[in-house]
């Protein structure tokens, strides 16, 4: 306990949190890898995403390859990525990239395939191109299934931009490693916790987002859905209590 | 008028959907293409607007073999609608009224007021407008999908068992609805279900089919039960021990030429009501005519 508080004042120490080593520039490194990592990782697994979740093709490639991808050691890979190409900051910008890319992309085609098969054919059926059904049919319908996706990797690469600072790069890392050679467990704790703070704060900004894009009408059947039961749970406790 | 020469549907499975099926729809007309599931009848609906592909033969509207026109440009100037109305459901109703017209450019307040005047031609509350089809009953989403099939006026209208999953009070309303527009707009109307009671109520003509899409028969409703073609015909409408196998029974009714009559298994069906000495002459009538045809298969 004793351990946690000194942490937390730490953290709210005005003398830890600017200066060239403080806290709020290691949240800038911390967010700079992770913000340049996801993009790349959008980049890459929207399109493919798309073009398996839309035709069907490949799909069991990608099931396949994203859970063997998960199983890859990110550590060892950094390590491997540093002795190849020296220490900076593409080693541990492909790192992350490799770590997110499956679950986004599994986030984007299971979106799309999650979708009625009626609904597409029937927007095929009155005369809608294969790009206007992906763009105003299978997006709106799929996207909080892919912001599902993307949360999930952020989280994730959130959690793992921590290792930059093994490879000598910044990052809220650099707090853990420091405490555990400097056996200054109060910073490294800190470092911990503030990694799981930046963590939830993300995480609960794109729960707002993936709430925000929920379609109307989905989002009406929904909480009409939630209403009903609403009103059987009442009755139900009723039953119980006569009974 | 379409035409669908010796088309033919092999699946890459093996199975034959449709063997060599020929049939010219006329235009302005509603034929209903009726048979159980499995008999290909779907599969020879969504060959129309190109849905599915034939292996064999080709189809044309007016005398246009539809092979070398543009799927998509085909499918708009028909109107398609299906069973689960096959609704959009993150948009509200008066968009997915409109979803053509938008696709093509229309601008969203006249889109609106075509919306609008549609919901009425289809009998809906113009208070659903900004609904989504999740707050709508089936009956209320099948009038949508009906209104989304004639936003285009398009001058065929594609069926597939659109009233298939509604219960049968608002069914009933649904196809009495439809005569109402067929009177009124005379759409070339191709119809599928499964249900012989339902062909024979909409359709100017019924084609009853097999596997296969094999045509067992094809004529008007009255021609169907006067003359089936075989026993499968006779029993799928149901006048060889059916429903429709009516009889008079030995129960006499109150009043003076009316009989009461029963159906194949011995139901009553309903009252029949006679002038005096009709029974006999329609009797006799049937007899003469029944002779001529035994005559006409002896020679």
């Amino acid at each position: 306990m004793d351990f946690i508080l000194q942490a937390i004042a730490f953290i709210f120490d005005p003398q830890n949190l600017f200066g060239e080593k403080g806290i709020v520039p290691r949240l800038g490194e911390h967010l700079l890898y992770t913000g340049i990592s996801m993009a790349i990782a959008l980049v890459i697994a929207i399109p493919l995403g798309l073009f398996i979740g839309h035709t069907g093709r490949g799909r069991n490639v990608a099931v396949a390859s994203t859970s063997s991808f998960r199983a890859v050691p990110t550590f060892g890979l950094l390590l491997y990525f540093v002795l190849l190409n020296g220490i900076g900051l593409w080693p541990v910008v492909a790192v992350l990239v490799i770590l997110a890319v499956p679950p986004l992309l599994a986030g984007i085609y299971s979106g799309l395939l999650a979708i009625d098969r009626r609904t597409i054919d029937a927007a095929r059926g009155v005369g809608m191109t294969e790009l206007q059904i992906l763009r105003k049919v299978e997006i709106p319908l799929a996207l909080p299934i892919v912001i599902g996706g993307i949360r999930n990797a952020t989280l994730q690469v959130i959690a793992t931009a921590t290792i930059a600072a093994y490879v000598g790069l910044g990052g809220l890392g650099r707090f853990i490693i420091e405490g555990l050679a400097l056996h200054d467990f109060v910073l490294a704790l800190a470092g911990a916790i503030l990694v799981l703070i930046l963590a939830l704060i993300v995480d609960l900004a794109l729960a707002g987002i993936q709430k925000l894009v929920l379609p109307a009408g989905v989002a009406q059947s929904i909480s009409g859905r939630s209403r009903n039961r609403d009103r059987k749970f009442p009755a139900g406790l009723a039953q119980l209590r006569e009974g | 008028m379409i035409e669908f020469i010796t088309v033919s549907k092999l699946y890459p499975g093996g199975t034959l959907a449709v063997d060599e099926f020929s049939l010219v729809i006329p235009a302005h007309k509603t034929v209903v293409l009726v048979g159980s599931s499995g008999c290909g009848k779907t599969t020879l609906l969504r060959m129309i607007n190109r849905m599915e592909a034939p292996t064999g033969g080709s189809i044309e509207i007016d005398g246009e073999d539809i092979s070398k026109t543009n799927p998509v440009s085909l499918r708009r100037r028909i109107g398609y609608v299906m069973q689960n109305s096959g609704l959009l459901p993150h948009r509200k109703v008066v968009d997915n009224i409109a979803t053509v017209p938008l696709l093509e450019g229309m601008n969203r307040s006249r889109a609106r007021v075509l919306a609008l005047e549609l919901m009425e031609t289809v009998g809906l509350e113009a208070n659903l407008a900004d609904r989504y089809p999740s707050q709508l009953s089936g009956g209320q989403q099948q009038r949508v999908g009906v209104a989304r099939g004639l936003a285009t006026d398009p001058n065929i209208l594609l069926m597939d068992e659109p009233f298939g999953a509604v219960d049968p009070i608002v069914r009933s309303d649904l196809q009495l609805e439809l005569l109402r527009l067929q009177r009124e707009l005379g759409k070339t109307v191709v119809f599928v279900t499964h249900d012989i009671d339902e062909a024979f109520l909409l359709g100017d003509e019924v084609v009853i089919l097999e596997k296969g899409a094999q045509i067992a028969q094809k004529g008007s409703p009255e021609q169907i039960l006067a003359r089936p073609a075989s026993e499968f015909v006779a029993d799928f409408v149901g006048t060889r021990k059916g429903k429709r196998r009516l009889s008079l029974s030995s129960q006499p009714a109150d009043k003076a030429g009316e009989f009461v009559v029963v159906d194949g298994t011995g139901r009553p069906a309903g009252v029949l009501e006679l002038e005096p000495g009709e029974l006999l002459g329609a009797a006799s009538k049937a007899r003469s005519v029944s002779d001529k045809t035994a005559q006409a298969g002896d020679a």
